[in-house]
């Protein structure tokens, strides 16, 4: 018996000898190899790919945003601010947990089912939304036109991109409120509408911060 | 070009790319697994181990290898855990709490990245990269070694040695993983997932707000955790996480080395057996399967039934614009038939079928291809049981590879299959009859039922995907699907490693006429019809309840 005991330990002991060896291979020398090399040849990449306008920082390419009003009394969300492309809806991790709503620091999805009532009514709402938000004068959307994109939560909460779609169904109330013509925004919207990579990987995408930012130099311009 | 002909074209890239890796690397890890030589820094891991590469075990000493290393780690990753806000380069984060930090610890030593914990809000850099990436090799590595052992139970003869634990494990480490994570690491940040220890910070945004970032080594970590079929995500998001997997070319990338060492390990086999012809057989029938249900998946994902979906005009809550329905469909394949549970969707809002798909394709023991070394000797454990049915049939002694599967072989393969659908069902039915587990559930009704047999299937086949509704941080889930985790991974491998003992003693029998040719198309079909049959009988009638009533619904 104590025998075996021993042997026990003994074994343990091994095992958790070959733990701590590996442990500096995999768990520190590997991830700082790896660390150096990447700030070396992609610094920009490695460090999130942050984008800067007029000097400033103004987020990452990467990782989708809020372009909203500033929350008024008595409101539980803010509005959407319509000057701006809107990214999709990001109804975060519900009533579960923490409201991601873009905010990086928790990312995740609804994980709601498709015969869930709650998502049900989002979609319904945000379907609604879309439609009235984007109609303007002499334009209105069809409900046929919303993509499900527009209507529904990405699975990070941090989705960056729009489908073309949803962003030229945008075009004229960001020409409306900001005072440009149908066509300049159209242009904007399809200069930065980016195809498949390679012609067929993934899905085409209009990036919503990057637009964002050359609508916003666009405007100074004029 | 339609959505449907690009993910075509898509999964067609896909398999050229898994096509040309195979026979290159299935010989390199046969050469790994075989060569008498030990590279000087595994001389030196050997010496800091004091074990000594070269002697042969037998499967007892094998097993007590796994077994030791495998007890170590869950115990230095608990205690890491339990030790993080004292450590340095904790992003300010707390200790876990007992309950879960004994679930990610099980988690990650039994190669399953099940996560109760919200990566950006719990773990710190220390643990993420000296804890829970070193899980990701050393897991990896220990599933491989057991599945070598198996293969030299079948190749070799009249002496029960299987190898060297130590020497295995840690072959696997240098000359395999470790060599293609620097790789796949660098690829990754090229295409933007980031690599960097900064800490937590504010960074402006274009309305002139701010957003709250947390760095980390995550490129480096996407690599192993896809590589290593193992999945645990940096982020909560996973790699749905535009900083784990940045564009659709990462995603392409990352769906191929979740496949390529599985896939790849049928050469191996082959090469380690002596029948190339043997290891064509077993690729055939992963291939036939996991092709089977991504067919199958593309179709329920762009039919999309599902009231919430037909108001939307899409299947697109929970999954990302830049890859869309098609490649997130091959992806929930790939990772539910490895072990690995990487998600760059959200399976609990696909179709009501294309959830069950998922949960089947774990369910099947995720043998098509499977997790690394686990997908193999899930499969050979098949073929056993495929050889022994055919057997029974024309009345002979069933052989596999020139050995006899008599009734002692047979009987550690039957524990082998039962061992995980009774965890799955036990825990699923206890979880249902007592009344506070249910309370986790985000959806009501079949979906609801399904979040819980997900969760538990997951845990037993070591996947660790979710229907992440589910809130999974209790101390009931944290213990059972733990325990569920640990008797998942290790009890199999018990039976594995005393049937290639077994297997290794035995003297070849020659092949004769009456042999059943098991490296024919033929065979392919049987095993892919045992596969089906059997696990589909153990679950069908807990399908029903779930995800076919909710997709029959819709």
């Amino acid at each position: 018996m104590n025998n075996s005991l021993t042997n026990t330990a003994r074994l343990l002991g091994t095992g958790l000898r070959a733990l701590l060896v590996l442990t500096l291979v995999t768990g520190v020398i590997y991830p700082l190899v790896v660390t150096g090399i990447a700030q070396a040849l992609f610094n920009d990449k490695a460090n999130g790919s942050q984008i800067k306008a007029d000097g400033k920082v103004v987020g990452s390419s990467r990782i989708g945003q809020a372009y909203n009003l500033p929350l008024k009394e008595g409101e539980e969300t803010p509005r959407p601010n319509l000057k701006w492309f809107q990214g999709r809806p990001q109804n975060g991790l519900g009533t579960n947990s923490v409201n991601t709503q873009y905010k990086l620091i928790l990312s995740g999805a609804t994980n709601r089912s498709a015969d869930n009532e709650e998502l049900i009514q989002w979609v319904k709402d945000a379907r609604a939304a879309v439609i009235k938000d984007n109609s303007t004068e002499g334009y209105t959307v069809k409900p046929s036109e919303v993509p499900a994109d527009a209507v529904t939560s990405s699975g990070s909460g941090l989705d960056p991109d729009i489908s073309p779609a949803y962003a030229d169904l945008q075009v004229h109330r960001v020409a409306e409120r900001n005072g440009l013509s149908v066509g300049q925004v159209q242009k904007l919207v399809d200069d930065h509408t980016a195809g498949r990579m390679l012609g067929f990987m993934g899905e085409p995408r209009v990036n919503v911060l990057e637009l964002n930012i050359a609508l916003k130099e666009l405007m100074a311009k004029i | 070009m339609g959505p449907v002909l690009a993910g075509v074209l898509q999964l067609l890239a896909l398999i050229a790319a898994l096509a040309l890796a195979y026979r290159p690397l299935g010989d390199y890890m046969a050469r790994v697994y075989s060569s008498d030589k030990h590279w000087r820094v595994e001389k030196w891991i050997c010496r800091g181990i004091g074990a000594d590469p070269s002697t042969e075990m037998r499967w007892p000493a094998y097993l007590r290898g796994v077994l030791a290393f495998s007890a170590a780690g869950v115990l230095f990753l608990y205690l890491l855990q339990r030790l993080q806000g004292v450590l340095p380069g904790s992003l300010g984060f707390s200790a876990i709490d007992p309950d879960q930090a004994f679930n990610t610890a099980a988690s990650f030593v039994s190669n399953t990245n099940w996560q109760s914990y919200y990566g950006e809000q719990a773990m710190g850099h220390v643990v993420q990269t000296a804890g829970l990436a070193v899980q990701n090799f050393v897991s990896a590595a220990v599933g491989m070694a057991v599945a070598v052992a198996l293969v030299r139970g079948f190749a070799r003869s009249r002496s029960g040695e299987l190898g060297n634990f130590w020497s295995d494990m840690v072959r696997g480490v240098t000359r395999i993983l470790l060599p293609v994570s620097v790789i796949a690491a660098i690829v990754l940040v090229a295409c933007g997932a980031i690599q960097n220890f900064s800490g937590i910070h504010e960074v402006g945004q274009f309305m002139g707000d701010s957003q709250e970032w947390n760095g980390g080594a995550v490129a480096s970590q996407e690599a192993i955790k896809e590589l290593g079929t193992n999945g645990g995500g940096y982020f909560n998001a996973n790699s749905a996480h535009p900083f784990e997997n940045p564009t659709p070319f990462s995603n392409l990338f990352e769906i191929f080395l979740i496949l390529v060492i599985p896939f790849s390990l049928t050469r191996t086999f082959g090469r380690m057996v002596g029948s190339l012809k043997q290891g064509y057989a077993i690729l055939g029938t992963m291939g036939a399967i996991w092709l089977g249900f991504v067919a199958l998946m593309l179709w329920t994902e762009f039919a999309h039934p599902g009231p919430a979906f037909d108001i939307a005009g899409g299947a697109m809550e929970g999954k990302e614009v830049r890859f869309g329905i098609s490649t997130s469909s091959i992806w929930a394949v790939s990772t539910t038939l490895t072990s690995t549970g990487a998600v760059n969707s959200f399976h609990s809002s696909f179709t009501g079928f294309g959830g069950g798909i998922a949960l089947l394709g774990m369910q099947l023991g995720e043998v098509a291809p499977g997790g690394v070394g686990s997908g193999l000797y899930g499969m050979l454990i098949m073929a056993v049981i495929a050889v022994f049915i055919a057997g029974l049939m024309v009345g002979r002694t069933p052989e596999y590879l020139g050995k006899k599967i008599g009734s002692r072989e047979i009987k550690l393969a039957a524990c082998y299959i039962l061992i995980t659908p009774a965890l799955v069902l036990v825990f699923t039915a206890a979880a249902m009859a007592l009344p506070t587990p249910g309370n986790s559930m985000t959806n009501s009704g079949a979906h609801g039922f399904s979040e819980i047999l997900y969760a538990y299937s997951s845990g037993a086949n070591n996947n660790g995907s979710a229907f992440a509704g589910l809130n999974a941080d209790t101390q009931w889930f944290n213990t059972t699907i733990g325990l569920a985790m640990l008797l998942g991974r290790f009890l199999p491998m018990v039976f594995v490693l005393a049937l290639a003992g077994l297997l290794a003693e035995q003297r070849p029998v020659p092949a004769t006429a009456g042999t059943l040719r098991t490296e024919k198309p033929l065979f392919t079909g049987l095993l892919v019809g045992a596969i089906l049959i059997i696990t589909g009988l153990t679950y069908f009638p807990a399908l029903a309840l779930g995800p076919l009533a909710e997709g029959l619904a819709a």
